[in-house]
């Protein structure tokens, strides 16, 4: 049986505080420090001056939900079979079906959404509903700019869906 | 020399009124250097380009409530930072920014010239440390009590130490006079043969302004606010003043002691300019420290002044006297 004492490796100390080592690694150290903090100063800041200049978001970043309209026709994608919110793990998408009449075509189904609304102050930017919804009616947005000032300001209806968002986030490549 | 006492007002006057403004504008360009060695911006939302941001913060300070802790001792705690202020405005006088007749007339560009000019500025530097023992003892609060300990402990450790980094100064000179000093230094300054007690008067220096890493006295992470966690208002704007003057204090008798004060290239009306300029340098050089180096432990910095700094200073003290009885 080895002695776990003479397995044990020695404590290594620095020098002692006060003596002459010392005082020499501290000089070297200090003035080491003082180069690195003044290479930060010829290198420059890294700062993305945020409200002016936005942080470019990948194309797959999941952010604010868009509703779709089918192009040529107009119409709305969605025929508000509630899929979306099914899949739905935080709850948050409230869907109110009716029916299309031949005088008031909505959708281009049978049926469309009546009542779209997604509570934002919910919702986990999974995309779940993205992955969920039969006809590529919703899908996930970049925009992250969600912030507001009452709750009730964050339930987003079918019109603010619809609709493009007011500002565009820049976007990067993938990969970049 | 004698000169009037209207003279004498008018340079008062100058003089606290040019440091009042280049207090904020050190305190703006310590933000902003701060934040580039952090590889940062720094302030830029007040005014153009963050300009008036130190504005922004004596309004701020103004507009605040000058709190008293129940267990403080009122009029003590109100003392404090006028001790701190006085001491450091005082010191302003005995800093030299030109020779007799540089901008004309039979003035010198300085507050006044003392025959004991170091001793005037030890004198207040020590008295300085009272306004912080006082203020940190009178808020009757534990952190600002550890603080003014701290403080009291620092003081007795550099003071010594920056004495004798300026005594192998004032011996090659042969006066104390701060006039003479820079007069003294036409030739070279003082900072080439005098190098080893300049290092040393730069440590002890930033011990006595108590700024990084010699900041226990104030050790914002360890102790709050160390002597003025209690204060609130322009009672802490004081103290926060008093530091900046104390920066620029350091620097100014640096540059006079080992910097050549106001000597430069070109004519004798452009002195202030060098000097000016000297300053600025060393409170950059004081910025670029507090952003290199974090706080000393309590028993380093004992330690590191009793043990180092002090034999230090006596030794380079001894060999200018040798060096200067031989030659």
């Amino acid at each position: 049986m080895t002695d776990w004492r003479s397995a044990a490796k020695p404590i290594e100390r620095g020098p002692e505080p006060g003596g002459l080592g010392a005082v020499y690694r501290v000089f070297g150290e200090t003035l080491r420090g003082l180069k690195t903090t003044l290479g930060r100063v010829v290198e420059g800041h890294h700062v993305i001056e945020y409200p002016e200049e936005k942080t470019p978001v990948y194309p797959r970043f999941r952010g604010r939900h868009k509703l779709h309209r089918f192009e040529d026709t107009g119409l709305e994608k969605c025929v508000g079979c509630s899929l979306c919110a099914a899949a739905c793990p935080a709850k948050c998408i409230r869907v109110v079906a009716a029916e299309n009449t031949p005088e008031e075509q909505v959708s281009a189904g049978e049926r469309y959404a009546a009542v779209y609304e997604i509570n934002m102050s919910r919702c986990i930017f999974c995309g779940y509903c993205e992955v969920a919804c039969p006809f590529d009616a919703i899908t996930m947005g970049n925009d992250y700019e969600l912030a507001d000032y009452s709750r009730s300001d964050l339930i987003f209806t079918k019109e603010m869906l619809l609709a493009d968002p007011p500002e565009s986030t820049p976007l990067r490549r993938e990969g970049e | 020399m004698v000169e009037g006492t209207l003279v004498l007002i008018a340079k008062a006057i100058v003089i606290f009124v040019v440091f009042l403004q280049i207090v904020p504008i050190v305190l703006l360009g310590e933000r902003k250097i701060l934040g580039r060695f952090q590889s940062r911006i720094g302030p830029n939302r007040v005014g153009p380009r963050g300009l008036l941001q130190p504005a922004a913060d004596v309004l701020k300070l103004l507009s605040k409530e000058s709190f008293t802790p129940q267990t403080a001792v009122p009029w003590m705690m109100a003392l404090a930072p006028v001790i701190s202020i006085v001491t450091a405005v005082a010191t302003l006088a005995i800093i030299p920014f030109g020779p007799v007749g540089a901008w004309g007339g039979g003035f010198g560009l300085y507050g006044i010239d003392v025959s004991i000019g170091l001793l005037y500025f030890f004198a207040f530097g020590s008295l300085a440390f009272y306004g912080t023992m006082l203020g940190g003892w009178s808020s009757g609060s534990k952190y600002s009590f550890l603080g003014a300990m701290r403080a009291a402990a620092q003081l007795i450790s550099y003071e010594v130490a920056l004495g004798l980094s300026l005594l192998g100064v004032a011996m090659t000179a042969g006066s104390l006079s701060l006039v003479d000093i820079v007069e003294h230094q036409s030739g070279m300054w003082f900072i080439v043969p005098q190098f080893v007690g300049f290092c040393i008067f730069l440590v002890a220096g930033f011990a006595e302004s108590a700024r990084a890493p010699f900041d226990l006295p104030e050790g914002d992470a360890e102790i709050v606010g160390g002597y003025n966690t209690e204060y609130g208002g322009m009672r802490f704007g004081s103290f926060f003043m008093a530091e900046y003057m104390e920066v620029l204090i350091i620097s100014g008798v640096g540059a006079a002691c080992f910097l050549g004060g106001w000597h430069g290239p070109g004519p004798d009306a452009l002195a202030p300019l060098w000097m000016l300029i000297k300053i600025l340098l060393g409170a950059f050089f004081f910025m670029w420290v507090r952003a290199s180096l974090p706080r000393l432990r309590y028993d380093q910095l004992m330690s590191f002044g009793w043990k180092v700094l002090l034999p230090l200073a006596t030794v380079n003290v001894l060999v200018t006297a040798i060096v200067l009885v031989v030659t």
